[in-house]
Order: C-alpha cells, then structure tokens, then sequence
C-alpha cells in the first residue's frame, strides 16, 4: 500500500514547525550583518513572490507592474513617517498597515481600470500604471523630493549588527501573513472560482463565478500585501528614490520566483524566493557595476520557463502522483489536488 | 406557465442576421427540444439567453422577468444553466473540484465561510455518483475522458439546483450506450423537477426524449409542438430538405 | 500658436518613428498573439548596431540601415525560432515573460560592451535645416520621416499585394484556417517576427539620430509602444499608425503648452481615458473568445 495520507500530512505539519523554529531562531544563530541582511531581502521576497501569486498564479492574470505597489506602500510610509513626526524605533511599524490601506485604495482604482481588458492587456496596462506612478514619483518633488529622495528618520539605538534584527522579524511577519493568505484562499470556494477563473474565463461565468468582483478582490490582496512589505522596506533602507522604489526589476523578480516555484501553488513562491533571492544578491555583488547580473537575470528566467514552465513545485508533485499511482491499484484517493 | 418566454429576439453580426424575430416558451418542468438545420440559430438563441452576447431586439423573460443584457453570472445565480456544444470542464482542477466551482446564490459571505464547504462536498460526490463517475473524482479534468467530461460537465452544472438547464447538443460525439445513459439521466433530473431545453441534431434522441419540439430556420422558430406532431409539419421538412 | 503648431510638426515627424515602431510590435502581436515586451530592447539594440558601424567605419547611420535591417531580421527569425515557438501551452503569458527576459539580456549586454553611458548617433548634416513657412525643420528629421513612410508602405505593400503578405493576414485573422488552406504558419510567425524586428533596426536609427540613449532606454520606449498599440487597438496595424501620430503630437503640444515633465504623463492619460471608454482601442474588436 502507498504511503498513508494522514502520514504524509502529519510529516508535512512537522517539516512546517521545523521551518518555523528556524526562521524565528535565525538571527540568534547567525547573528553576523552579511547573513542576516540577506535574510531580510530573502524573507522580503518571500512575501513578495506569495503575494504576487494570489493574482498572477491563481487567476492567470500577470502583473508585471507590481512594483507600483511596492513603491507606493514604501512612499505611503515614507511620507507618514515624515509628516506625521513619529519617533523612530519600532512604533513606526504601526505605519505599516496604514500604508497598506492606502495602497489598497490605489489598488481599486487601477485594477478598477485594468481589469476592463483581457488578459494580454492586462499585463501592458499593469506596466503602464507602474511606469506612471514612477513619473509620478519623480515628478512631484514637493511630496516626495523627486529624484533627489527621500530620507526617512531610522532608530539610532539599532547599533551595527542589531540594525537589521527587526527588520527582518518585520518582514517575517509579513511573509507568514502573506503565505498564509495565499494559502487559505487556495482551500476556500474563493480561491477555486480564481483558478477557474484561469483555466476558462467564460466557463467560469457560465456557473455563476462573478469574475470581475472575485479578480478585483485577488488584485486588491496581492497589492497590499506587497504594498506593506514595500512599507518596511522604506522604513529598512530609510532613504527612498523613484527609480528603486518603482524598479521594474523588483517587480520581474517577483514574478520569476513565483513562476520558478510553481504558479497557482503555495509553496511554489516560497521555495522560487528560496532560491534565487540569495543567489541573486550574490550575483548582483560580484557583477552589479558591469550590469551582466542582468544577463543573469535572463538566463534564469529563460531557462526555467522553457525547461521548467509549470516549476519545481508542480513538476515534483507530478513525479510523487505518478510514482504513487505505479504503486497502488486501489481506488482513488482524496478528491483534492496537492496544493 | 412558461419558464422561459423569448419574443421576437433579434441578433445580427455585422451583415448576418443570425436570429431573427424568434419567439418560443419552454413550460416548466418539460423537456423541450430546440432543432433545426445547421446554421439556423440555435447556439446564438442559447448565447442569447444565457447573457454572452446581448441581443440586438426582443425579450427574454424567466419566471416572467426580464434577464435580456444580464450577465452569465448573473444568469445561473438567477436559476439557468447551461452545458456546452464541445464539453467544458477546468482542465486543471480535478473532478471533484470542478463541481465545487459553481456558485450558488448565496453570495460573497458564503463563499468565504468554510462552514457549507463540508455539505457540499459530500453533494458533489452524491452528484458524481449519480452520474456514475465518482471513481474519478480524484483524476483532473484535462484526463477525462470526452464521456466522462460530458457527465462532468452536467453534473457541475447542477450543483446550484438550476431550474432551467439548457444543453447544447448533448448527444454530440457520444456512443450509443452512453447516450442512453445521459437520456436517463435527463429524464431522473426533469422528474425532479429540473426543465430542460435542447439544442441537438440526433433526431431520434429528441423524438424519444422531448415532451415539446420547436423547429428553428434561418434565426426564426418556424414550428412548435409534439415530436411526431413536428415531424410530419412540411414547412420543417422544406426547412431540412431545402437547405 | 506658433509654438504649438510647430510642435504638432514636430509631433507628426516623431509620430512617424514611434508608428514605425509600433508596427513591427503590433504585427508580431497579430500573427503570433504574444506581446513582445522585448521590443524597445531590439530598438535599441539597432541603434547600437548603428552606433558600432559609426563608430569604427564612420558610417552614415541610414546607410548602415542595409546592414542592420537584414542582420536584425536574421536575429529575430532565430529568436523566435528558440525562445517563441518552443512554448505551446499558456502562450500569451510565457511569452511575455520570454521577451521581457530578452530584454533584460540585451540591456545587460548592451550596458557590458557600452557602458551605460548615454550616447547618439551623429550625421555630419545634422545641424542642416531649412525654413518653411518661419519655421526650422533639420533635414534629420525629414529624412527620418522618409523612412519611416518608406518602411511603412513597404510594409502595407507587401501585407496586402504579396501573397506572403496574404498568408500573414491569414495567420493574423484565424490561425486554424489558415493552416487549413495550406499556410505554413510556423514559417509566417518565424518571418513576421523577422519582419518586425527589422522594423526595430529602423526605428533604431531615427530614434538614436533624435535622442540620446543608453541601455536602459528601453524601458521608456516599451511602455510607449504598447500605449501606442494599446490605444490603436492590438494587432491593427492602421490603429497603430494612427495611435502613433495621436500620442506624439498631443505629447508633443502638451510640452509645449504645459511642461515638458508632464508631457510623458500624457502619455498614461490617454491610455486610461481609452481603457475607460474603449478599452479594445480604436481599431481593435471586441472579442468573446470560444463561444
């Protein structure tokens, strides 16, 4: 007989409180500033590629303009933090929701307007709002300094190896939100109108999914949480531009992770992040001046969509199903596909 | 009392008139027939009807109102299904998760609760049952089989109880056995009190099947009545034999 | 007045370049249904080929153009056949991130062999000008224009009295039947993309010969083309031309009008504006797929 399904989820349940004792234990054990900062970025993604997937993977609508968002919740909080005079330290991370909040407000209005296409407009509209609020970010210095910057108060008490300590929890925090989102849409009702919603648009109003409200709901979702996760990393770098805020390049990251994991899964985006954020700021270290990291960037992306186009996720369950059905002549198991 | 009450409905396509002036009712709880020769409007009426393309003229009235200019959604939540000239089902989700897609009309709240999902899964497998497929409820939908996508796909569809169904060519690339098995089903679910409307081309199909026929000709409903009432009409006959 | 019309005229000479342009992007759209996000990549990629030709041989950037052209069309017919035809399943999305993948790979090239420094092409009449009507005109951007008409009607020419012209449309129009009636369309998609790339090479030139650019210019110049096509309605070739011509000038009198930091902004603008209340474009369908 195969494996039985309660053991395997009890075996899923113990590797996810391994995971979690690590990441919570991470900086105690590797308390050194290169290691921990790339934790931060690691952790940022991490939310980032889960966030973006709730939109992109499930409903099959690609946003390559996510970093609108991003940029938005990182100026949102920049100019709070500012204007509102909050003492640095950690109340700033109050900010956070509320720059989530008003990016969820920007998410209504241009997915509003986006989302009156089909899906190939759609990704050259998404483009277009981020090459617009990056306009916007440049253009109106009296708000945001425009291309000379902002600069964000930070807590002087963070000395040295401490500084990136509550960041990284910060970011922590929003990533375990972000999946665990991501992950109770994909169990709900919401979540199978969404990807019935990608596998066939038409069908899927034919049974009464209202695709229009349920596709606006997974914009606004993922924009948030990519809009908070921009917040703290306004707050992280404490000095904001335009172009870095609103980086196209961000944005393609998200994506490719979440497509090297597996569109549409859960852990896909997670394991993407894994991967490639470490691998990418070393590439970005060594090669960053030549600006060949991108050519880095290329090849990855070229290589896992043609050799890997469904990702690692995906591919690997389809080994385990087929390895299992080989062994068991029974009837059929659950009715629910792995997420 | 009729279900569905379609007047004078008009749609054309650029030069095409594709429906022209139709009227037709279906009674509740029949099985009504929708035939004619290929080319005469029927899968338009059905578009029609069930909101995915708006009409140029005419009503459609269910349960005495107005749905013309609605969208499908809003259509099926309304109580009106329908199945597809090439079966479709979501080649990605497996069986069982295809029936747990349609949305009743319980709205947003509902669908977020996780309280129904336990009750509906337990009906999406009795449905399956019915149907004889639950042995694949597992299996994703893109490795059906084309029969057991039919039964799928029929079966989904009845997940939100809709009064109305209609079939597009049901009978369409099936075998004989499974034909009378769909035939069955249709009669066990119209006795339940479901009303049907079918497009089909197997006249023996619809002669056995149907309570009512209406004959369609260039976008407009010719003749109405019994099968074999239909079948001896000769302005039909002049329809199929002159085209 | 004088201002806004000579910027309408200026607007027009650029438009012409950006429908040139945007051309090449939106054929390739039709025949194949994916969204070259590569394209203001390969613009600049032509420059740059005119550049190097200028640079170590002092060649005209125009007539460089004899080189570049089929040098781009070779490369583009072999971009596709690597990168685009290989996808079979969800090809509208994989492809976009394809391409946009290509363009990240050419810039980061680009910017290794040229640094990311910002340069031009040179002509050594391009301070030449001539006056209508009290108004300046520099005969580089005359000649871009000419171009730009030439490559274009070439381009309606061959589309709609060739034959193979007739088997893109074919494609263009409903791929299942056109195989049926015996067109090859693997070879046409290889071609056309070929084709539009070609375009790029073009559009290249005129654009390098009127701004400064870098690698990272593509950035810019990609979320104009697919505003421009957008707007024209994607996979219509007319609508593109006119979209072009339409966005440039209004840019162009914005500029002068209002400010030239605004004037990109006009750009989104209209966009919106057109997504709000046509948002198949000008000259593009409504389509319900798969009824």
């Amino acid at each position: 007989m195969a494996i039985p399904a309660g053991r395997v989820t009890a075996l899923k349940g113990l590797a996810l409180v391994l995971v979690a004792i690590l990441a919570l234990i991470l900086p105690v054990i590797a308390p050194d500033p290169a290691t921990t900062g790339m934790a931060v970025f690691t952790v940022m993604y991490i939310g980032l590629a889960s966030a973006w997937n709730i939109m992109g993977g499930y409903t099959g609508y690609i946003s390559l303009g996510h970093a609108a968002f991003f940029g938005f919740g990182a100026y949102s909080f920049g100019l709070l933090l500012v204007h509102l005079n909050v003492a640095p330290g950690y109340l700033p991370f109050v900010l956070v929701p509320v720059a989530g909040l008003l990016t969820a407000l920007l998410a209504v209005v241009i997915g509003w307007v986006a989302l009156r296409t089909r899906a190939a407009t759609f990704v050259i509209v998404t483009i277009a709002f981020m090459f617009m609020l990056q306009l916007l970010g440049e253009n109106l210095v009296k708000l945001t300094g425009g291309g000379a910057g902002l600069a964000l108060a930070y807590s002087h008490d963070w000395g040295g190896d401490f500084f990136n300590i509550p960041y990284y929890y910060a970011m922590l925090a929003l990533a375990v939100l972000s999946v665990g989102v991501s992950w109770w849409i994909r169990r709900s009702k919401f979540g199978l109108g969404l990807l019935a919603i990608r596998d066939d648009e038409d069908k899927a109003l034919a049974v009464g999914v209202p695709t229009r409200s349920f596709k606006l709901t997974a914009f606004v979702i993922s924009a948030v949480l990519v809009g908070m996760i921009g917040a703290v990393y306004a707050y992280y770098v404490t000095y904001l531009y335009p172009q870095f805020a609103f980086d196209p390049l961000i944005g393609i990251s998200m994506v490719l992770m979440a497509f090297l994991g597996g569109l549409g899964t859960v852990s896909g985006p997670v394991i993407g992040a894994l991967l490639l954020e470490p691998a990418q700021m070393e590439f970005a270290y060594r090669f960053g001046a030549s600006r060949l990291y991108l050519v880095f960037y290329a090849a990855v992306f070229l290589i896992v969509i043609l050799l890997l186009p469904r990702g690692i996720v995906p591919s690997v369950a389809d080994l385990v199903r087929n390895w299992r059905h080989r062994r068991q002549v029974g009837p059929a198991q659950q009715g629910l596909a792995s997420p | 009392m009729s279900l569905l009450e379609v007047k004078d409905l008009s749609k054309r396509f650029g030069g095409i008139v594709a429906v022209d002036s139709c009227s037709l009712s279906v009674p509740a709880g029949s099985i009504t027939g929708l035939i004619g020769p290929n080319g005469s409007g029927k899968t338009t009426v059905f578009n029609l009807v069930t909101g995915f393309i708006a009409p140029d003229g005419g009503e459609v009235r269910f349960k005495a109102r107005s749905i013309a200019g609605l969208g499908p959604d809003r259509i099926y939540a309304l109580g009106i299904g329908r199945t597809f000239q090439l079966a479709r089902i979501f080649p990605r989700l497996t069986a069982l998760e295809n029936m747990l897609v349609p949305v009743r009309r319980a709205g947003l709240r509902a669908l977020l609760s996780r309280g129904q999902w336990g009750h509906e899964k337990e009906r999406a497998m009795e449905m399956l049952a019915f149907m004889d497929i639950n042995q694949v409820a597992g299996t994703l939908g893109g490795a059906l089989s084309y029969g057991q996508r039919k039964l799928l796909e029929l079966a989904a569809v009845m997940m939100a109880g809709p009064e109305l169904v209609l079939l597009d060519e049901p009978a369409g690339g099936v075998n004989p056995v499974l034909l009378e098995r769909i035939a069955e089903h249709i009669r066990h679910l119209n006795r339940q009190g479901t009303t049907f409307l079918l497009v089909e081309h197997n006249m023996g199909f619809v002669m056995n099947l149907c309570h009512e026929v209406v004959v369609l000709h260039q976008g407009h409903a010719i003749a109405k009545g019994k099968p074999k009432d239909v079948r001896e009409n000769p302005a039909v006959l002049d329809a199929y034999l002159g085209t | 007045m004088t201002l806004v019309v000579e910027a309408a005229v200026l607007g027009i000479l650029t438009g012409g370049v950006y429908a040139l342009m945007a051309s090449g992007l939106t054929l390739i759209f039709g025949v194949m249904r994916i969204i070259n996000v590569g394209h203001g990549a390969l613009v600049v990629l032509g420059a740059y080929l005119s550049f190097a030709l200028f640079r170590s041989l002092h060649m005209d950037p125009f007539l460089s153009l004899l080189v570049t052209m089929p040098v781009m069309f070779l490369l583009g017919v072999v971009l596709q056949l690597v990168f685009i035809r290989p996808l079979k399943t969800d090809r509208e999305a994989l492809s976009v991130l394809v391409t946009y993948a290509l363009a990240l790979g050419i810039e980061g090239v680009l910017g290794y062999v040229f640094t990311t420094n910002f340069v031009e092409l040179r002509a050594w009449y391009e301070t030449a000008s001539f006056e209508v009507l009290g108004f300046h005109i520099t005969w580089v951007y005359v000649f871009g224009f000419a171009l730009c008409l030439l490559i274009l009607g070439a381009l309606f020419l061959m589309l709609y009295r060739t034959s193979f012209g007739g088997a893109i449309r074919a494609t263009m129009l409903n791929r299942t039947a056109a195989q049926l009636i015996g067109v090859d369309v693997d070879r046409v998609a290889a071609i056309a993309f070929g084709i539009g790339v070609a375009t790029a090479a073009a559009g290249g030139v005129v654009f390098g010969i009127t701004n400064a650019f870098n690698p990272g210019s593509h950035y810019d110049l990609i979320s104009r083309l697919l505003t421009i096509i957008v707007l024209g309605g994607l996979g219509s070739l007319r609508g593109a031309v006119v979209a072009a011509l339409i966005m440039l000038v209004t840019e162009d009198i914005t500029q002068v009008l209002i400010s030239p930091v605004w004037a990109n902004f006009v750009f989104f603008v209209i966009l919106v504006a057109i997504l709000i209340v046509r948002p198949q474009g000008l000259y593009g369908v409504r389509v319900r797929d798969r009824i």
